[in-house]
């Protein structure tokens, strides 16, 4: 066995430890009440002694807490349902937004291209604190405090998928957009004929590395969603809390659940939007 | 052949819907931000630079901004070194790399909110964590109440951003070519050599930019301390954004204007470096 296997072998072990979080989740979720509660007696119970342990195989599983969140909790559906609207609503938004304005910064001349472009890059940069006072003063002045708008429509205009989107539509051959124009092709076809279609990978790339972030969302509706009603699942599972443990594992896998399959089934484009994102070509 | 791109105002019509949201959605609000950073907030009247005198001398903001540093100046060459070593290994395997690779990517798709259930048990002081130290003799903490609730948080983002990171290591070192490295072998360079003399030379440009955009990345961060810990954490992981948030709470005004416009200095001029590398 040459060095080199040996390491390889070794990040896969390193590897499967950062897979365990979500091992532990799965088998919590397939215990029954009495067995969670049992494993976690030290922490459920102030006074008691010992520590929490865990099991990674479950000792008698059973999938009563799943029906018991399905069939006895519809709060539970609204928030889900609310998480698919805030992820869904601001990806067209932004797809909506995103993909004429890239188009316009790779593919034309205009004045004052470069200066807007840096400024669309630096708004970019913008964790979602700085920003916190400005969104609020404006979604107050709109009237968009607690409402799934006031969530949707700053996102929407991001300009990180302009930014990602622009890498890639500059990838396409001049050529092949002239050679349409001769051919008496508009400006708008070239983009339907062309840009989508050779951008795609660009676009998918955009699709899932926002569906990770914005399914994941917690700062901007724990800041402008009182209501809890509207509430997405990030900010309903930690209230949970640890007592009704069950439960609790069993929203968290169904939360994660999206998102893994947006990452099962988008890895590869994952993982061209996160080098485009970060290096010149 | 190099098509000269004529000027065409079409361009800007493209741009045109885009640009109306990020004006009235992002643009112009800051700027609205940065006007308020100068007036008071009780009185409305121009105050010049109080704010951020007040800001600066703000225990509260003293200490998040020396714990946002020590988070900073402890995870960046950690992820950095952690996520280079994999990348290494990885480097050129093709196809059994690229399972691994999947298993360190994995994180970034789980939501905060799955594992924040996880933390609380893991790092409980009758956690799972302390129950295993205390099967092999050693004194456990109350993670969350004591300095550790900072390493907690630390291990948190690297869980999460080590395989953002070995992708764009995984990048660079695509990017060397192969025969930089068959020349070097016929001179009889061996392994070190060629690690020290090609590799990490060739990745210095790699290095800066994942460098800005794991800082960047690390403001992510606060989701996690926030769900686990509560708007008020140990005193040790106090950072910038809880304080925004709480200043948030309390309609803090001015002080959040000040800080605002201060953290978004800085932002810029880190973006601006960035910038740089990539023109």
């Amino acid at each position: 066995m040459s060095g080199k296997n040996i390491g390889l072998l070794l990040c896969g072990l390193l590897g499967i430890v950062f897979l365990l979080p979500v091992c532990f989740l799965a088998a919590g979720s397939l215990m029954g009440r009495r067995e969670v509660e049992e494993c976690l007696a030290p922490i459920l119970w102030e006074g008691s002694e010992g520590y929490a342990q865990w099991r990674l195989f479950p000792q008698y599983p059973t999938l009563r807490s799943y029906v018991q969140l399905l069939l006895d909790s519809p709060g539970f559906f609204v928030m889900f349902w609310n998480s698919v609207k805030l992820a869904l609503g601001v990806l067209a938004g932004q797809m909506l937004l995103g993909i004429p304005a890239a188009w316009g910064f790779a593919r034309y001349e205009f004045p004052g291209k470069r200066l807007l472009f840096t400024i669309y890059m630096l708004l970019m940069m913008l964790p979602f604190q700085v920003r916190m006072l400005s969104d609020y003063l404006l979604l107050d002045g709109l009237g968009l405090l607690d409402s799934l708008w006031g969530i949707i429509l700053p996102a929407a205009c991001s300009t990180f998928p302009v930014f990602l989107l622009y890498r890639f539509f500059c990838g396409i051959p001049e050529a092949l957009l002239e050679a349409a124009r001769l051919d008496g092709a508009g400006e708008i076809a070239l983009l339907f004929y062309f840009g989508l279609p050779l951008g795609s990978p660009g676009i998918i790339s955009v699709l899932v590395l926002g569906f990770l972030e914005y399914w994941n969302l917690i700062e901007q509706p724990l800041a402008f969603l009182k209501d809890q009603s509207l509430w997405p699942l990030a900010l309903f599972l930690p209230e949970i809390g640890v007592k009704e443990a069950g439960i609790a594992f069993v929203a968290s896998v169904i939360a994660l659940l999206p998102a893994a399959l947006a990452f099962w089934a988008g890895q590869d484009y994952l993982e061209q939007g996160i080098i485009a994102s970060a290096t010149k070509e | 052949m190099k098509y000269r791109r004529k000027t065409q105002w079409t361009g800007l019509l493209w741009i045109l819907p885009s640009l109306l949201g990020v004006g009235v959605f992002i643009f112009f609000p800051f700027l609205d931000v940065v006007r308020r950073s100068f007036i008071g907030a009780v009185t409305g009247d121009f105050v010049g630079l109080a704010n951020y005198r007040s800001l600066f001398t703000n225990r509260a903001f003293l200490l998040a901004v020396r714990n946002t540093l020590r988070f900073l100046g402890i995870c960046i060459p950690l992820l950095l070194g952690l996520s280079l070593l994999p990348a290494l290994l990885l480097d050129r395997q093709r196809k059994r790399g690229q399972l691994v690779k999947s298993l360190f990517l994995f994180p970034m798709a789980v939501p905060v909110a799955s594992v924040v259930l996880l933390w609380r048990t893991l790092f409980h002081s009758q956690g799972i964590l302390n129950g295993c130290l205390s099967r092999v003799s050693l004194a456990g903490r109350d993670w969350m109440n004591t300095g550790g609730a900072f390493w907690v948080l630390v291990l948190c983002y690297l869980w999460r951003n080590l395989g953002y990171d070995m992708v764009l290591w995984l990048a660079g070192l695509a990017g060397i070519p192969d025969s930089l490295y068959e020349a070097a072998k016929v001179d009889g360079a061996g392994k070190w050599v060629l690690f020290w003399y090609i590799t990490l030379p060739n990745l210095l440009p790699s290095f800066f930019t994942i460098s800005v955009l794991s800082l960047l990345n690390a403001f992510k961060v606060f989701r996690e301390a926030y769900l686990v810990a509560g708007s008020y954490p140990h005193e040790s992981m106090y950072l910038l954004q809880h304080l925004f948030n709480n200043w948030y709470r309390d309609l803090a005004l001015d002080k959040m204007a000040a800080g605002a416009v201060v953290s978004a200095v800085v932002i810029f001029g880190l973006s601006l470096c960035l910038k740089r590398l990539w023109d």
